[in-house]
């Protein structure tokens, strides 16, 4: 993956003298320190970080953590005090106004977390304001607007104000204003922060969707843990203006970076973190033709389960469990039971990539889940116990520790 | 006892008079006589239209204007008050005030608007410009009107640059006011998009601080009214005329029924400025579609379909 936008040792200083701070902090004073003696804030201190094309980039902070500060630097609206911020090779931060401007017209869009829609101006009109601001022509750039309102389901509200509108449709014009000058990186500083639950995750989804066909390069702010770990390919997570982990959901989850890290992820939502696949056990199954119950019995027992896959040839046809089998009688004519009379065909199939808060009601029935490919192979089997445990597991770093650590 | 006056007297009336008679006046009259040129062609041809209208058809404009932006009630107040001002005698001296007062909120208008957008913009700008708004809204009036005299000579332009003196720095302070508090994330979003000065302050600012700078020229507009009478003082006419004249010869009458048409005038004007103003606001649509919203409605009020405009307003 080819770097978008690559930021290179920023640092952002408030006050009246950034230079001489600048200097302090690379000897390495403390950030009160700093204040004390000029009067300056630290912003965000010696951030890099690259994200590629068509990458979800996620800035995790609480407030004060620097994030809205970071996401301003990358289109210029707050010059940072030192360092580069390269998108497709122009540094933002040493350009020209004009060069800056050709750059937040046609390669940047930005999102906002109270949306900032101009209260003056229809849905519609919104939607085209960075066609406006581009020169383009009204009847043109409202054609525009309209297609891109088709995308987000909002054109037959075209004409009302935006104060009509609800929060989350309010900030779908918001999206839709950003995507309408076909930018190539949106910069969405938590844009669902002031939605309520119910309508930030619908908003989650629909984002996720609507990425898969646009594609776009995305940083997203925000400070909410659970929607970094459902959005973001990558993820950094920000405290007091530092980068403190960067990683994928399942690296800041697993291995948090130090405690401040751990007692973020000691309470989230793991079961949208983790996929099927990463719990799931070697795809153990018997054949229904050649095999026999006994046979399906013992290899139950080696597994310390009490279920097996039962697969006809490639195909995966059902499951047997070890107490149906030790059930079972020799027939009329004394044959032993064959696996085709104990099997069950009503089982729970997932992908590899389901997150593991959807496989909880499957778990429930206390049977094996077959994790399949796209053709319909067994490629794993997921126990119950093991959506269980993991949903249960202590991250790594000691918790009385993380306890201290704990954010405002 | 002591004072600084022991040790030093400044004759500080003989400065002023040094600068204004003896520098000022001489280099700078036919400036200053240029500089009124403007202000005499609008107010002469607003004063000539005004006189030329029938009387009956300014106003039913104006309560119609009335009944668009406020409600009918204000509108049987002007048709009232105005066939008062009539039938007491003083409709062409109210048209002369009315002519002077429009040009004076014009050119208010015209030069405040931009101070006031400047001084939003730059702060230092706004730092110069606090102090003399504050020396024109404190200085008595009367105290200008001497070296205006001498600059400007006597008359109605005279009288309408004293008043527009005096009435400009509520449209500057409202504007500069109206532009700094528009909203900061709605400046940002401007940012982020690309927009440059000029886009921002057109399709933004100026919209979105339009009802306080109508609150504005609605203040000025007052000023302006109030400047009436003491303009007459330098011969201009009009109502203040009327008014001056009654004073001067203990006619107590006559001084009246230049006070209540000035009263009656000013209650006018500032309803339906006051009503434009918050228009701004209700409806937020560009000042241009509200104009133009009057317009049709003067259209439409003349075949009398009366129900569809109180809908619309």
């Amino acid at each position: 993956m080819q770097a978008k936008l690559s930021v290179r040792n920023v640092y952002k200083i408030f006050g009246d003298t950034p230079a001489a701070a600048l200097e302090r902090l690379r000897q390495g004073e403390s950030k009160a320190a700093i204040l004390e003696a000029s009067g300056a804030t630290v912003g965000v201190q010696d951030a890099s970080f690259e994200v590629g094309e068509g990458e979800i980039f996620v800035v995790m902070g609480l407030s004060g953590s620097g994030k809205s500060t970071l996401v301003r630097m990358l289109n210029g609206l707050i010059p940072p005090s030192s360092g580069e911020i390269l998108i497709d090779g122009e540094d933002i931060a040493s350009c020209s106004p004009q060069t800056l401007r050709r750059i937040r017209r046609e390669k940047v869009a930005m999102i906002f977390q109270h949306f900032a829609l101009f209260p003056h101006w229809t849905v519609v009109g919104n939607v085209a304001y960075g066609l406006k601001v581009k020169g383009m022509g009204a009847a043109e750039r409202r054609a525009r607007a309209m297609e891109t309102l088709e995308q987000v389901g909002l054109a037959p509200w075209a004409d009302s104000l935006p104060s009509d509108l609800s929060g989350g449709m309010q900030q779908r014009v918001g999206l839709a204003r950003g995507l309408a000058t076909g930018p190539q990186i949106l910069l969405m500083d938590e844009p669902f922060g002031a939605l309520d639950p119910l309508i930030r995750r619908q908003m989650q989804e629909e984002l996720l969707i609507l990425q898969k066909t646009l594609k776009k390069t995305i940083v997203f702010i925000t400070h909410d843990l659970n929607e970094a770990l459902l959005l973001g390919d990558r993820i950094a997570i920000m405290k007091d203006g530092q980068l403190v982990q960067t990683g994928t959901a399942q690296e800041i989850v697993t291995a948090p970076a130090d405690d401040y890290v751990a007692a973020f992820v000691a309470d989230i939502d793991r079961g949208r973190v983790f996929t099927a696949e990463d719990i799931s056990g070697p795809p153990t199954a018997v054949q229904l033709h050649s095999d026999t119950p006994d046979q399906a019995r013992r290899l139950m027992e080696d597994a310390d389960s009490h279920a097996l896959h039962v697969v006809d040839g490639e195909r995966l046809v059902g499951l047997v469990t070890y107490k149906d089998l030790t059930a079972q009688s020799p027939d009329a004519m004394g044959r032993p039971g064959t696996l085709r009379q104990a099997l069950i065909t009503d089982f729970a199939t997932t992908d590899g990539n389901a997150p593991l808060h959807t496989l909880y009601t499957d778990a429930g029935s206390g049977l094996p889940i077959a994790v399949t490919d796209g053709r319909k192979r067994l490629v794993g089997v997921v126990q119950p116990r093991d959506v269980l445990a993991q949903l249960s597991t202590e991250t790594q770093a000691p918790t009385t520790e993380a306890t201290d650590a704990q954010p405002r | 006892m002591l004072s600084p006056a022991d040790l030093a007297t400044l004759p500080f009336d003989d400065w002023v008079n040094a600068f204004v008679r003896g520098w000022l006046v001489p280099n700078f009259r036919p400036a200053f006589r240029a500089a009124q040129v403007p202000v005499t062609l609008v107010l002469n041809n607003l004063n000539a239209f005004l006189l030329f209208v029938p009387m009956l058809l300014t106003t039913a404009a104006f309560a119609a204007v009335a009944w668009r932006v406020v409600g009918s009630g204000m509108a049987i107040f002007t048709l009232v008050g105005f066939a008062f001002i009539d039938m007491i005698g003083l409709w062409p001296e109210t048209m002369t005030t009315l002519a002077m007062i429009l040009t004076s909120v014009i050119f208010c208008a015209v030069i405040g608007i931009p101070l006031g957008i400047l001084s939003a913009r730059s702060d230092r700008m706004w730092k110069v410009m606090r102090p003399v708004l504050d020396i024109m809204q404190t200085i008595p009036s009367f105290v200008y009107l001497v070296p205006i005299v001498m600059l400007f000579g006597v008359g109605m332009a005279p009288g309408i640059i004293a008043t527009i003196i005096f009435a400009l720095p509520p449209i500057v302070r409202l504007t500069n006011l109206g532009i700094r508090n528009v909203r900061s994330d709605l400046i940002e979003a401007a940012h982020a998009f690309g927009s440059t000065g000029w886009q921002m302050l057109w399709d933004v600012q100026i919209p979105l601080a339009l009802r306080t700078i109508m609150a504005g020229l609605n203040q000025t507009l007052m000023l302006a009214l109030s400047m009436v009478v003491i303009t007459a003082l330098i011969g201009a006419g009009g109502l203040g005329l009327v008014v001056n004249t009654g004073l001067g010869r203990l006619d107590v009458g006559g001084a009246t029924a230049g006070g209540v048409g000035i009263v009656i005038l000013a209650i006018v004007l500032d309803r339906i400025t006051q009503g434009l103003a918050e228009k701004a606001k209700v409806g937020r649509v560009s000042l241009g579609r509200s104009l133009l919203g009057l317009l049709r409605f003067q259209g439409s009020g003349g075949s009398g379909s009366g129900a569809q405009i109180k809908k619309a307003g």
